[in-house]
């Protein structure tokens, strides 16, 4: 026995999703849903308990970092990509993260899909997703990354689709894969500048080589091989996480079932692109001006996601422009070198978010399907729970404290006012969209649980949830009050952030030396600015929504061109449509179809054979089918050859050359 | 002595008749019939060449000409009783199935 077992097995953590998907996928369309569920949660709730028992036995032999080679995939000259998995500080948080909260959603989604159509096919496709994800956290370089990488991007699009008979949700499903191969073609690209500069893929043997350690940091306006390599790290990242300009598909994936939303696209999948910046930071350490463009692109993103937000009447997408904003968020603290806040609101963002979603879901459920905002209203005193933790999460997003995303946004804030170059304005306007965060947030809880109630009640029998979708709610409601307590004694000033000093041996080389006293009492003013401006928020919304309710729609006529403008999401679908769909459509169609294919090839293909045929057509009338007639044949042909012997000027002597 | 080209030009009158028979002609048999004077007309050609060289390999080759044919009328006979027996008739024109 050795002496740490879970971490000498440690590829049974997501060997055991996996077994699970396939179980219930090969063998659960008979099944009735009780043993899918025991499966599905079983496997994934065991692969929980793995992760913990794997991370206490990290923790407990106080190594930096664990790393295994299990077998090797691919061998080809020098280059080797092997099934290896490690883990350290940062794949700890993350691995917790996405088998507690996936445990959590599949026991909410056990509820929640109760009474819904391939039943074992959803599960099977949501342990599928745990599987990759599994894979990609723990994965100890990038071409096994990238395996978790692209699986989980085909379990988001089964997922997407998972209505595949609505057309909407299949065309969701489709342009979710299309727009994440588009940043995929950036991530390949990335990797294979990565293997040129460094003839290897495994993370270590990247970070700690010497050809690293002595490159020199490229200094803005200077574009080297690592400025070049982790921006396209970042396309990928962005079309993954949602970021400007392939954020589009994040709001159509709402069509796919609540708990996949909650749980792909919102909690874990979409971090993928922050944990990816994250684990490379090493490189982006080097690569100020890629840091640079991370940071805006992260808080241009946080703003305009906000923005649309601001308007939406369905309460799936509200929330999900809010993760956009969200995400947004992360990528501007790992922006401003601050990857441990970027991991801790990630982590803080996976409870709250998780539990907006599963509160969402839990809502649609009580209303039986109806997700517009504008027609419900009043719901606080039917659905109490689903109230009580709702408010909790939006607490949670819109930072208050002592709630998670208090904590969490506030470092990045902090980190964003303390950087160079650009931090006030990469901090006002972080502070600006944590504005619009706390008033769109609040506008959805007064739309949705405020005010008259704006549906018939004769249609809809509003209820509770069932007790296995509360429970979920409930837990994920007490980790988005004390998430963030872990850097509570560093905003206090009683002690360290312990979040940051557990994350301290992977991120410890390239991250500013803690906070000084100075910069304490600091931090303190710019959380009070934080919490007011929250406060501002939820105020104009109060006003707005429930003190004024005619007003909103005032104000919408007032500035009608801004209104409109956010309600069509500032036409970028329309213009991604015009400017690359329909030429692409254009070409394809055009070119591609009727000109290459269509004339080209088949041109070829029926040419050569209506060529024969039209030839066969012509010489058949040669076989008349009359014995005279070839008689005729035969005697020209004799007098032919006789003719050529005797009359033709050179041949003929050949001929009689070789008769002879 | 005849000369050589006197047999060869006879040959060439009796295979030009044979050719003329067997386009111009219908009825199978006369077909069947100019076949054999060709074959006879080549016949004759390979004697006198054989006479005028000195060399046996062409009464050798009318040897061979002459079993063949026979063999030849055997077989032939034989597929136009048959034609005759199942069409009730001996006009070539009228054997035609292989026709589009």
């Amino acid at each position: 026995m050795p002496k740490y077992p879970m971490l000498e097995y440690l590829w049974i953590v997501p060997l055991l999703p996996l077994l699970g998907s396939a179980t219930s996928g090969l063998f659960g369309a008979k099944w009735p849903n009780k043993i899918v569920n025991w499966v599905a949660i079983g496997s994934t709730g065991l692969s929980f308990l793995g992760a913990l028992e794997a991370v206490r036995e990290f923790l407990e032999s106080g190594q930096v970092l664990f790393h295994k080679e299990f077998f090797t995939w691919i061998a080809a000259g020098n280059f080797r990509a092997g099934f290896d998995l490690q883990m350290d500080q940062l794949t700890v948080v993350m691995v917790l993260v996405v088998t507690g909260v996936g445990w959590l959603i599949h026991i909410y989604a056990s509820g929640y899909m109760a009474h819904e159509g391939g039943y074992y096919r959803f599960f099977s496709y949501l342990n599928l997703f745990m599987f990759f994800m599994l894979i990609l956290v723990l994965a100890a370089n990038y071409v096994l990354l990238f395996v978790g990488w692209e699986g989980v991007g085909l379990s988001s699009y089964l997922l997407i689709g998972f209505y595949f008979l609505k057309k909407s949700a299949a065309d969701a499903g489709k342009k979710a894969f299309i727009v994440n191969r588009i940043g995929d073609f950036g991530f390949m690209l990335g990797m294979f500048l990565l293997f040129r500069a460094f003839h290897t893929l495994d993370f270590q043997a990247i970070f700690t080589s010497s050809t690293l350690q002595g490159w020199p940091v490229e200094l803005s306006g200077h574009l080297g091989t690592l400025t070049f390599a982790c921006l396209l790290l970042f396309m990928g990242a962005c079309g993954k996480s949602a970021q400007l300009p392939l954020y589009v598909w994040l709001p159509d994936a709402m069509e796919g079932p609540t708990p996949v939303s909650a749980l792909i696209h919102a909690a874990t999948m979409v971090t993928a692109g922050v944990y990816v910046v994250a684990r490379s930071h090493i490189l982006f350490a080097h690569a100020p001006t890629a840091m640079l463009v991370v940071a805006i692109v992260g808080c241009a993103t946080a703003f305009f996601a906000a923005t649309i937000g601001l308007v939406q009447t369905d309460i799936k997408k509200v929330l999900a422009y809010s993760t956009v904003s969200q995400l947004g968020y992360m990528f501007l603290a790992c922006g401003v070198g601050a990857f441990s806040a970027g991991i801790f609101h990630l982590m803080t963002h996976a409870f709250f978010k998780a539990l907006l979603f599963l509160a969402a879901g839990s809502v649609i459920h009580a209303m039986g399907g109806e997700q517009d905002m504008l027609r419900m209203g009043g719901l606080s005193k039917k659905i109490r729970w689903t109230y009580a933790t709702m408010l909790t999460a939006t607490l949670a997003i819109a930072g208050f404290p002592p709630f998670a995303g208090f904590f969490s946004k506030d470092s990045i804030l902090f980190s964003a006012f303390g950087s160079e170059p650009g931090g006030y304005i990469l901090y006002g306007l972080g502070l600006f969209t944590a504005l619009l965060t706390s008033f769109y947030m609040f506008r959805l809880i007064f739309l949705t649980f405020h005010g008259k109630q704006r549906y018939d009640e004769h249609k809809v029998h509003v209820h509770e949830s069932p007790n296995n979708m509360l429970a979920p709610l409930m837990i994920l409601a007490l980790l988005s009050i004390v998430g963030g307590w872990l850097a509570a004694p560093a905003m206090l000033g009683t002690g360290p952030d312990y979040f940051a000093e557990f994350l301290k041996p992977v991120f410890g080389g390239v991250e500013a030396a803690g906070a000084e006293a100075e910069a304490h009492s600091l931090e303190i003013t710019l959380a009070i600015v934080a919490v007011l401006t929250a406060l501002l928020g939820t105020a104009v919304a109060y006003w707005l929504y429930l003190k004024r309710p005619g007003k909103t729609d005032a104000l919408a006529r007032s500035m009608k061109p801004a209104y409109t403008t956010l309600l069509n999401k500032y036409y970028v679908d329309e213009l991604y449509a015009a400017v690359i769909v329909r030429p692409l459509l254009w070409i394809s169609t055009n070119v591609l179809w009727k000109g290459a294919d269509v004339a080209g090839i088949d041109g070829a293909v029926n040419g050569i054979a209506e060529g024969a045929t039209a030839i066969g057509d012509g010489v058949r009338h040669a076989q008349s089918g009359n014995t005279r007639s070839y008689a005729v044949w035969v005697v020209v042909g004799a007098l032919v050859v006789i003719a050529v012997i005797f009359f033709w000027p050179f041949g003929g002597k050949a001929v009689v050359g070789m008769v002879r | 002595m005849v000369p050589t080209n006197y047999y060869v030009i006879l040959s060439a009158i009796l295979f030009g008749l044979g050719v003329f028979a067997f386009i111009f002609k219908r009825n199978i048999i006369t077909i069947f019939m100019s076949i054999e004077l060709m074959l006879n007309a080549v016949n004759l050609a390979f004697v006198a060449f054989s006479q005028a060289l000195g060399k046996v390999d062409g009464q050798v080759f009318v040897l061979f000409v002459i079993v063949v044919a026979a063999a030849e009328a055997a077989v032939g006979l034989g597929i136009i009783i048959l034609i005759a027996r199942n069409r009730q008739t001996l006009n070539v024109e009228r054997v035609d199935l292989l026709k589009l």
